[in-house]
C-alpha cells in the first residue's frame, strides 16, 4: 500500500513539475502555437504534393526517358557542382578561419553574392561573361567549351549559388578546431600540410560534408539561372517547369515526387555519415 | 642556450617590447607574471608560433627567429586541454616521432620509457575525452617529450587542474626535469609555484623584463614595489627619507642601510612581523602600538590587519599562536619588525 501511494506521489509530483514549466506561461504557450505553424506551413504542401499522383502515374513517369535523364542529370550536374565547390572553397574557407587580412570583410560579403542575388540575374551574369559576345567566351568557344544550352554551363551555375553554402560550413568547422591543436602539432615537428591532413581535416570533415550536402541541395534546387543558360539539356526543375506550362499541375506532380524522393534519400544517407560515432567510454 | 635579443613581438592590441633574456642549457626557468602581462606570447615566439616583429631567437648559438615551428625542436605544454580528440592516448603521445630523424627503436624505447614514467599504461588505448586534467596534462607532457625536443615550454601548465592533481604534477615536472636533462621554461602567475619549481624566475611586466634572478633573489629582494607585491611583500608604505629615518603614516623607521634620498617605498613581509602585548621585542626591531583592525582565517594562516597612526600593516599569524595569546579584533597591541628585512624602493 505504502509504496503504491509512493509512486503516485513522485510521479504525481513530476507532472506537477510539467504543469508548471508548461502551463501558466502565456510565452511558452505561444512559442508552441507558432512552433507548430511552423512545421505545418513546410510540411502541408509537400505532403499534399507527395499524395496527389497515383502510384500508376508515378510508375509511368519513372518509366519515361525523359524524366530519368532529367533527373540524373540533376543529380549529377549538382554533385559536380559540390565536388568543384569542395575542392575550390576548402582552401579559402581554410583562410577565412585562420586568417586576418586586410579586406577580409569584403572578400567574405563577395561570397555571400551569390545567395543575395536574384537567380535570373545569376544567369544572365554568367551568360553574358561567358557568352560568345564577351572575349573569354569567345576564347572559351575557340577551344571547345560551350557554356550556353550545354552540362558545362549548367555546372558552372550550380557551383556559382552553391559555392556560398560549403564555404560557410567548412569555415565553421574550421573555426570550431582550437588553433592551439594546430600550434601543438607544429611544435612536435608537423608541417602546415601535415597538420591539416592529421588535425584540422579530421576534426572538421563532418562540417565539411554537411557543406557539400548543403551545396548539393542548393544546386539541385536551382531554376532561374540554369533555365536561362541552358534550358536544354534539361535538369529536372526545368522538365517539371515545361511540364506544367504544356501540360499543367497533374503532369509536372509526379516528376516533383520523384525529385523529392531522390534527393531526401541521397541526402539522408549523407547525413547518415556525418553523424558523430557513439562516444566511446 | 636559449636567447633572446631585443624580442619584440607585436600583436592586436598587445606587445611584448625589446625583450632580452638568456636561459641556460638544462636550466628550470620561471617567467612569472599577471595573466595579461605577455608571457604565452613570449614562449610561443620562442616556439616560432607567433610572428616575431624584431629581434632575434637564438637557440645554442644558433638563429631561429625565421625558422617554422617544425623545424625548431623546441616541446610546448599548454594549460588546457589540447590533446588530439579524435587519437587515442597513445597516438597522441607517439604523434610527433614520424617527424623525428632518428633510430627508431631508440624512439620507442623513449616513449615506453615516459609512459611509464608518467604513469599512463592503464590509459594508453583510452580517448581524451574522459581524462580527468592530472591525465590529460601528464599525455601532453608525454607527447611533447617523445619527440626528443631540446627545450620544453610550459605554459601555466597547473593553472586549470584541481589543487591534488597540481601538486602532483607539479612533482612530476621537478622529476621530469632533473631525469631528462632538457631546458625547461615554465610560465606561471603563481608565485608559490615558481618558488617550487625554479632555478631562476623571470618577472614579467606588460610584455617587458621587471626583474630577473634567482628564486630566493626575488623573494627576499624584489628590485621594484611590483615585484614585492607580486611575491607576497604585501605592505609597502609611501613616505620619504629624513634625518636617518624613513617616515610614513606618521610613524618612523630607522634605515636598515645606506640609502640615498630618492627612495620613497618601503616593503616589509607579513611573515616577518611579529604581533606582541608588551614591548619586549629584540634590539634590532622597531615597535608600533597599534590596534588589531581585522582576523581573517585564510586556510593554513590567518591574516591579521594592524592599524599604527595612519598606517595599516598586515602580517600572518598560525592559529595556535592566535589562541595562546587571545588576540581579537580590536585589541591594542604592539607590533615589531627587524628594520634590516624591511627593503626600500
Amino acid at each position: 500500500m505504502r509504496m503504491a501511494n509512493g509512486s503516485a506521489g513522485a510521479s504525481g509530483e513530476t507532472a506537477a513539475i510539467r504543469r508548471t514549466v508548461f502551463s501558466g506561461s502565456p510565452f511558452l504557450f505561444l512559442t508552441f502555437i507558432c512552433g507548430t505553424m511552423v512545421l505545418l506551413f513546410i510540411a502541408m504542401p509537400l505532403l499534399q504534393m507527395v499524395s496527389q499522383p497515383s502510384a500508376a502515374a508515378l510508375w509511368e513517369t519513372i518509366r519515361d526517358r525523359a524524366v530519368l535523364s532529367s533527373l540524373w542529370l540533376s543529380v549529377y550536374t549538382a554533385a559536380v557542382a559540390a565536388l568543384i565547390s569542395f575542392l575550390l572553397g576548402t582552401p579559402l574557407a581554410y583562410l577565412l578561419a585562420r586568417r586576418d587580412f586586410f579586406g577580409k570583410k569584403l572578400v567574405e560579403s563577395i561570397i555571400d553574392l551569390p545567395i543575395v542575388i536574384p537567380h535570373p540575374v545569376v544567369g544572365i551574369a554568367i551568360l553574358s561573361l561567358l557568352g560568345r559576345g564577351h572575349p573569354l567566351g569567345h576564347l572559351l568557344d575557340k577551344i571547345g567549351v560551350r557554356i550556353m544550352g550545354s552540362v558545362t554551363g549548367i555546372i558552372v551555375v550550380l557551383t556559382f549559388v552553391g559555392l556560398p553554402f560549403y564555404i560557410h560550413a567548412a569555415k565553421a568547422g574550421f573555426e570550431s578546431v582550437p588553433l592551439r591543436l594546430e600550434k601543438v602539432s607544429r611544435s612536435l615537428g608537423a608541417g602546415p600540410a601535415s597538420t591539416f591532413f592529421r588535425v584540422t581535416f579530421p576534426l572538421s570533415w563532418r562540417f565539411m560534408l554537411s557543406g557539400v550536402i548543403m551545396c548539393a541541395a542548393r544546386a539541385v534546387s536551382e531554376f532561374g539561372a540554369v533555365v536561362i543558360v541552358a534550358y536544354h539539356p534539361m535538369i529536372a526543375p526545368v522538365l517539371m517547369y515545361e511540364r506544367f506550362t504544356a501540360y499543367g499541375l497533374k503532369y509536372s506532380q509526379p516528376v516533383g515526387v520523384w525529385l523529392i524522393l531522390v534527393c531526401l534519400s541521397l541526402f539522408m544517407v549523407l547525413r547518415l555519415l556525418s553523424l558523430p560515432a557513439r562516444v566511446e567510454r | 642556450m636559449i636567447e633572446l635579443d631585443h624580442l619584440t613581438v607585436k600583436l592586436p592590441g598587445f606587445q611584448v617590447q625589446n625583450l632580452s633574456l638568456h636561459v641556460g642549457s638544462g636550466e628550470f626557468f620561471v617567467l612569472l607574471g599577471p595573466t595579461g602581462s605577455g608571457k604565452t606570447v613570449i614562449l610561443e615566439s620562442i616556439a616560432g608560433l607567433v610572428p616575431v616583429s624584431d629581434g632575434l631567437v637564438r637557440i645554442a648559438g644558433c638563429d631561429i627567429t625565421r625558422l617554422p615551428p617544425e623545424q625548431r625542436r623546441i616541446g610546448i605544454v599548454y594549460q588546457d586541454n589540447t590533446l588530439f580528440p579524435h587519437l587515442t592516448v597513445m597516438d597522441n603521445i607517439c604523434y610527433g616521432l614520424r617527424y623525428v630523424r632518428q633510430d627508431l627503436d631508440q624512439a620507442r624505447q623513449r616513449v615506453a620509457h615516459l609512459v611509464e614514467l608518467l604513469g599512463l599504461q592503464s590509459i594508453a588505448r583510452r580517448r581524451p575525452l574522459n581524462l580527468s586534467g592530472g591525465e590529460k596534462q601528464r599525455v601532453c607532457l608525454a607527447r611533447a617529450l617523445s619527440t626528443n625536443p631540446a627545450v620544453l615550454l610550459l605554459d601555466e601548465p597547473l593553472s586549470a587542474l584541481d589543487p591534488n592533481f597540481r601538486e602532483d604534477i607539479r612533482r612530476i615536472l621537478k622529476q621530469l626535469h632533473g631525469e631528462l636533462g632538457i631546458t625547461f621554461i615554465l610560465v606561471t602567475h603563481d608565485f608559490s609555484e615558481a618558488l617550487y619549481l625554479a632555478d631562476r624566475i623571470g618577472v614579467i611586466r606588460h610584455g617587458g623584463m621587471e626583474q630577473i634572478g634567482t628564486a630566493e633573489d626575488i623573494f627576499l629582494r624584489p628590485a621594484s614595489p611590483f615585484v614585492a607585491e607580486f611575491v607576497g611583500m604585501k605592505n609597502l608604505f609611501t613616505g620619504c627619507i629624513a634625518g636617518g629615518f624613513f617616515k610614513f603614516g606618521g610613524l618612523h623607521c630607522p634605515l636598515p642601510e645606506r640609502m640615498t634620498h630618492d627612495k620613497s617605498v618601503m616593503g616589509v613581509r607579513p611573515e616577518d612581523i611579529l604581533l606582541r602585548r608588551d614591548t619586549g621585542f629584540a634590539d634590532n626591531y622597531v615597535c608600533y602600538d597599534g590596534i588589531i583592525e581585522q582576523i581573517m582565517p585564510s586556510g593554513l594562516w590567518h591574516e591579521v590587519s594592524v592599524r599604527c597612526r595612519e598606517a595599516c600593516f598586515r602580517t600572518v599569524m598560525d592559529r595556535k599562536t592566535l589562541q595562546e595569546q587571545r588576540f581579537r579584533e580590536g585589541d591594542a597591541v604592539y607590533l615589531g619588525f627587524d628594520a634590516g628585512s624591511a627593503r626600500m624602493f
